[in-house]
């Protein structure tokens, strides 16, 4: 984008397109792609210079319902697509939009990669922990004895951890939050200001086949104790008086593993509690892993160090392998060792 | 073709002759590859028309000795036009028993051997299943044999460099093309200036090497004994006046998509996967990146076409290369293509299948898979080049048609044309017409609708970026002119016809289809596709000569085909189709013209020989 051009202001209206929403009603896709329409006009950005890219899935409709430019591709292939997108312009700012069965498992290699090479993009994956448009069958993220209809007597298979799968791939930034939260907005503001791949595992309640499946840390009530929200510089606290007590997550340095201590009178220093710093990597790799249940569910920004882009370095190549040459293709075939005709005889 | 060592020569002039075709064998870590392509060199330079044949395992560093260790290079050059790279060597170099075995059988009866003694020890005889020396037990007779141990003398030759024995062996393949450069009359000059630039930084390796050609060639010129080691020359073949180098296909085709994307007025991106014999294009484009290009090395093949899908919609010239296997898995991506019509070449260089098949040798087994081989009714328009030289105007009318008509296409070219090479009078681009795009900026009369279209059917380019005229696309079944999702019975009936007839249209800008030799009407056609160009104009030209009534029509706009095809393929009697395949052509031809088409197939993973198109010619006239 030219610097020049003056930000138009949106409102979350413009960012609406004519199309008729078809989730199913009481999809948590709703609320998603409001958060999303309210984050736009916050982080300034333009319609003609956004475009979403999806692969395949409930959640890949996403592009037809935001008034900006979209691209509903294959299965599990967005990030294939917006890699060239990004590279052919990287002035567009790319959103990819995801599911559990599109990322982690058709779409697996890919959002690998994207991860690796750190495309300047948003990787939002919306998990519902089904495969929703096939009529619910289990997906890499279902866990263990998912009764589903390819699995009557229950998955055998253990689940991926998209956060753990994206850190491991060389993810810059990882960041949670689910369908109905208040705080979504944020963590997508943040992940817009990150350069580089920025992932974001949203988990989303699809109502028809994996009803609740979130429930026991996404419902409000006893949200705050069972919801950790991190915070940059900020120590990681949860809980209150009425959900058993204030608490924190600390270091049992002896086994090298979290834990969760309880904060009296609010000393959480003198309990231990860590500091949420965004740029420590190997506490990202703890926090993505905390189990839920022994633990709060870790959400917000996990993890946010940025590292030059894919696109940039791409970029900076193409122009210094160019620098100082002139693309005359005529001079080029004419090149290298060569030899001259002239009235049917050769000379060397 | 005239065939050398046929006359009874003595004496310091070396025999004329009208074209020789050479093989060059060994290991594959002999070099014989950068030797046949330094001869190659030679042959330009001496103004003589070739083609060129390289054949090597898919092994990178085969067993030592083994025969399916066995490295080729042929060439064919002569004073007249070459279009094969010959049916049978005249000259085998074979610089160990398993490349004396496995090439032998092809060599001319009364050609010559030439072959390294010092090779051919009990444990190299083992390994190539030799009972006993074929130089001594008579199994050679047919041939003349000249054996020597060439191993000693390149020890001695580069003995004054101080080289441990094997670095010392490896510099056999110069003196073997020292030899060779003598045998043929042919200057060093331009090969001892490749060997200093390719060892510059190495001046002992260059020095050695050096040596050990100038050894190659002193031992010709001084030892010219009485035996079959006679000096030969083949004069220059007339050509017209101009520029000339040396191309590969994969190069050409290269050259190709570069100039496409100028005339377009485009950036190109393009995305590709490590296959052979398809990498030699991605590795050629990252060098041109002054040239507006953006390579990228995807993390599979799919990925690589998906990239390219989305550089295009982002507003470049999105390009593709693989082959078969590779191709394969782009399928599903390029219904996406076809359903979003944006444009996109896909370059398939085929080679033998099914499966991984066989990833060095040649084929045209792909062909279905082109015209048919994507779910649902999927038409693209496909073209076939012809020759190393042919693929550059192939890729400039890839990029052509894919612009001019939204359209992805398939550009099929095979492992014989990518890796082989001939002497091309480089082109003038002034010579090459337009065809700039226009990208739609501005909300047109009458409202904007992304999937409207023009005469010719082609929906209109808008880069993401345009203010106003925002819109979104996919691959699922689109509205009639707006581009929404629509499932409606009568809006797909509508939506499949549209894309077929949209390709359809791409005859409407394509040439007649054109007779190579002969003319309408004649006894028998014989029709050809790709890389089998060379030998069938040569078995029809050979044919003709003799007063038979045949004719060679060759097919560069397979789908859809020229407008005329179908009257001109039932004004001839009969019609017989080579192919290195099980009859795709043929299918194609039944299916759209009702013509008794009637298959010749080769599948070997060799390109035809001369021979075998005559033999096809007099079969079905028989």
């Amino acid at each position: 984008m030219n610097d020049m051009t003056p930000v138009r202001a949106t409102t979350p209206k413009d960012w609406e397109t004519d199309q008729e929403v078809r989730w199913c009603p009481g999809c948590g896709d709703y609320a998603i792609l409001k958060a999303v329409q309210r984050t736009m006009p916050e982080i300034g950005g333009t319609p003609e210079n956004t475009v979403f890219i999806s692969g395949i899935g409930c959640s890949s409709r996403f592009p037809y319902y935001m008034e900006t430019y979209g691209f509903h591709t294959i299965h599990g292939r967005a990030p294939a697509v917006a890699t060239g997108v990004k590279l052919a312009n990287p002035d567009l700012d790319v959103w990819i939009i995801t599911g559990d069965g599109d990322a982690l498992s058709i779409g697996g290699n890919h959002t690998m990669h994207l991860l690796r090479r750190n495309l300047d993009c948003q990787i939002m994956l919306f998990n519902n922990e089904i495969y929703g448009l096939t009529k619910g069958q289990y997906s890499p993220t279902s866990r263990v004895g998912t009764n589903s209809p390819s699995t009557p007597y229950g998955s055998v298979d253990r689940p991926a951890t998209p956060c753990a799968f994206a850190l491991g791939s060389g993810a810059r930034f990882v960041a949670r939050g689910f369908d109905v939260s208040k705080n979504l907005p944020e963590v997508l503001k943040a992940a817009h200001a990150h350069r580089g791949a920025a992932f974001i595992e949203i988990f989303q309640n699809c109502i028809v086949y994996n009803k609740d499946v979130f429930e026991e840390f996404a419902a409000p009530k006893g949200a705050e104790g069972h919801q950790l929200w991190l915070r940059n510089g900020e120590p990681m606290m949860f809980g209150s008086e009425k959900s058993g007590g204030t608490k924190g997550i600390a270091l049992d340095s002896g086994a090298l593993t979290l834990k969760v201590v309880d904060v009296i009178d609010g000393d959480w220093k003198n309990a231990g509690v860590i500091v949420h710093d965004v740029t420590n990597r190997s506490l990202a790799h703890m926090l993505v892993e905390m189990p839920f249940g022994e633990f709060p569910m870790a959400l917000g920004v996990l993890y946010d160090d940025p590292r030059p882009t894919f696109n940039d370095a791409v970029i900076a190549q193409n122009e210094s392998a160019s620098a100082g040459k002139t693309a005359d293709l005529g001079k080029l075939l004419a090149k290298g060792q060569t030899w001259t005709v002239e009235d049917g005889h050769p000379e060397t | 073709m005239a065939s050398a060592f046929k006359d009874e020569h003595s004496g310091a002039t070396p025999v004329q002759s009208d074209a020789v075709v050479v093989r060059f064998a060994g290991d594959s870590g002999d070099g014989m590859q950068l030797t046949g392509g330094q001869f190659t060199l030679s042959s330009a330079l001496a103004g003589n028309d070739f083609a060129t044949f390289p054949d090597f395992p898919a092994e990178i560093r085969a067993p030592i000795g083994t025969l399916f260790g066995v490295s080729a290079f042929q060439i064919n050059f002569g004073s007249s036009a070459i279009d094969t790279a010959g049916d049978q060597p005249d000259v085998l170099i074979a610089m160990n028993p398993a490349a004396l075995k496995t090439n032998v059988d092809s060599l001319r009866e009364g050609g010559l051997i030439i072959a390294d003694t010092g090779e051919f020890n009990q444990r190299n005889l083992d390994k190539a299943k030799y009972s006993s020396n074929p130089f001594e037990d008579g199994s050679l007779a047919k041939w003349q044999v000249l054996a020597f141990d060439i191993s000693a003398l390149t020890l001695e030759a580069v003995k004054p460099f101080g080289m441990g024995n094997k670095d010392a062996l490896r510099c056999k393949n110069m003196w073997t093309l020292g030899l060779a450069l003598w045998m043929f009359d042919r200057d060093r000059q331009p090969i001892i200036d490749w060997l200093n630039a390719k060892f510059a930084k190495n001046q002992v390796l260059a020095d050695a090497n050096i040596a050990a050609l100038n050894a190659g060639h002193a031992y010709g010129e001084t030892a010219e004994l009485a035996g079959p080691l006679k000096q030969y020359h083949v004069d220059a073949a007339p050509a017209p006046a101009g520029l000339y180098r040396t191309v590969t296909g994969a190069e050409s085709i290269s050259y190709g998509l570069v100039a496409g994307a100028q005339l377009a007025g485009l950036k190109m991106f393009f995305g590709g996967y490590p296959i052979t014999p398809a990498s030699a294009i991605l590795h050629h484009l990252s060098r041109l990146k002054e040239y507006g290009i953006t390579t990228f090395q995807a993390e599979d093949e799919i990925a690589a076409i998906c990239s390219a899908i989305g550089a295009s919609y982002a507003g470049q010239l999105g390009v593709t290369s693989s082959s078969g296997p590779g191709i394969a898995l782009k399928g599903e991506a390029m219904g996406l293509a076809i359903m979003t019509e944006l444009p996109l070449v896909i370059v398939n260089s085929q080679r033998g299948g099914p499966s991984t098949g066989l990833p060095t040798k040649t084929e045209q087994s792909d062909l279905y898979q082109a015209v048919y081989g994507r779910n649902g009714d999927a038409p693209m328009p496909v073209i076939a080049a012809r020759s190393p030289v042919d693929c550059f105007d192939c890729a400039v009318e890839a990029v052509r048609i894919a612009v001019e008509y939204m359209t992805p296409v398939m550009l099929l070219t095979d492992g014989y044309i990518a890796n082989a090479a001939e002497p091309w009078l480089v082109p003038d681009l002034e010579g090459y017409k337009p065809f700039p795009v226009e990208f739609m900026e501005s909300i047109p009369e009458g409202g904007f609708k992304p999937y409207a279209r023009d005469h010719k059917l082609k929906r209109p380019w808008v880069k993401p970026g345009t203010p106003g005229l925002l819109h979104r696309i996919g691959g699922i079944e689109k509205e009639l002119d707006t581009g929404h999702i629509n499932y409606a019975p009568a809006n797909h009936q509508a939506m499949t016809d549209i894309r077929s007839a949209k390709v359809n249209n791409v005859a409407d800008s394509i040439p007649d289809q054109n007779v190579e030799q002969g003319a309408a009407g004649a006894k028998l056609a014989v029709i050809g596709w790709g890389s089998t160009y060379g030998p069938i104009k040569q078995a029809v030209r050979r044919k003709r000569a003799e007063g038979v009534d045949v004719a060679h029509v060759h097919i560069r706009h397979i789908w859809p085909m020229p407008k005329n095809m179908a009257d001109l393929l039932k004004s001839f009697d009969k019609v017989i189709v080579p192919e290195m395949n099980t009859g795709q052509l043929k299918t194609i031809l039944r299916d759209q013209f009702l013509v008794d088409a009637k298959p010749v197939n080769k599948v070997s993973g060799q390109p035809f020989t001369i021979a075998e198109i005559e033999a096809a010619i007099e079969s079905a006239l028989g």
